[in-house]
């Protein structure tokens, strides 16, 4: 890990990584959308809505785990200062916005005609939006703050408190009598659900996660690239500055 | 086919949440790359062509 903390080093290997996820997504998408729309059955009880189920479990997962990603690079930025994880945090805030987005909506898409409405404040609900709250204090504490090395402390250390609410979205269909259905995936024993729906929801899980590697290693870079524009620009300034100075 | 689009009679939940779904992964994916090889150009021409202009 420490080896790829080096920016050069990340430039080098992320060059080569992101295609190879971003095609594995693609085709993982392909596979996941066509198995998942024309070939699992209707559930017996859900009908066709569990087919919401392919794209609103793996959004949820996503912003969960992009959170995951987000605080521990913050944590990792609190303690060794170093830009890269900043740089990482940073890259993967939007992507769990835009994750947490669709899991909220995609959920009240699917509460609808199975719960008869769009939101309750249940605690796994009402938890996952205070995620989507984490993540815009968190881009937005970027935004305000001009200095990126203050913004990053700043940005880090909502990110790590903001990480205690993970462990209540995942567990707030244990602690409380929520209306959201368990854990159908993660949990000890065998999964709830049966194998034709399982896989392609397993395959949809897995072509979300490499689509996220592929966009954070691609923001990543970008913000690299924007960090050495800024010192070339610094540089060149100097330069032009340095014989009216003398 | 009609049936297919039909979904049991849920077709007005399934396909807004893949519709929407698309649309997100779609402007996400855009504007990363967008981002990236913006930057991406401008870094090789102030690196090759000296100071921007």
């Amino acid at each position: 890990m420490f080896a790829l903390a080096n920016p050069h080093r990340f430039l080098s290997y992320s060059r080569v990584l992101t295609p190879w996820a971003g095609g594995l997504a693609a085709v993982l998408l392909l596979v996941g959308l066509v198995w998942g729309l024309a070939f699992a059955p209707p559930d017996y009880q859900m009908g066709d809505t569990v087919r919401i189920m392919f794209v609103h479990v793996p959004s949820a997962w996503m912003a969960m785990a992009a959170y995951t990603f987000m605080a521990s690079a913050s944590l990792a930025s609190f303690i060794w200062r170093h830009s890269l994880a900043d740089i990482a945090a940073r890259a993967a805030a939007p992507l769990g916005l835009g994750f947490n987005f669709l899991a909220l909506v995609t959920g009240a898409l699917w509460g609808q005609p199975m719960w008869g409405t769009f939101w309750v404040w249940d605690a796994r609900l009402t938890s996952f939006l205070v995620l989507f709250f984490f993540y815009i204090g968190y881009i937005a504490l970027w935004e305000a703050i001009e200095d990126p090395h203050k913004a990053g402390r700043a940005a880090a250390i909502l990110a790590i408190v903001g990480f205690i609410n993970v462990p209540i979205v995942k567990f707030s269909v244990d602690w409380w009598n929520t209306l959201h259905q368990p854990a159908s995936l993660i949990k000890m024993g065998a999964p709830a659900i049966h194998w034709t729906i399982l896989t392609p929801l397993l395959i949809m899980v897995a072509a979300y996660t490499a689509l996220f590697v592929a966009l954070v290693l691609m923001r990543m870079r970008t913000e690299i690239f924007i960090r050495q524009i800024h010192r070339l620009q610094i540089s060149t300034a100097l330069d032009t500055e340095a014989p009216a100075l003398g | 086919m009609g049936e297919f689009f039909h979904m049991g009679g849920y077709g007005a939940f399934v396909w807004p949440a893949y519709l929407l779904s698309a649309g997100v992964l779609a402007f996400m994916t855009a504007t990363t790359l967008r981002a990236y090889n913006r930057h991406k150009r401008l870094l090789h021409h102030m690196e090759d062509g000296g100071p921007e202009n």
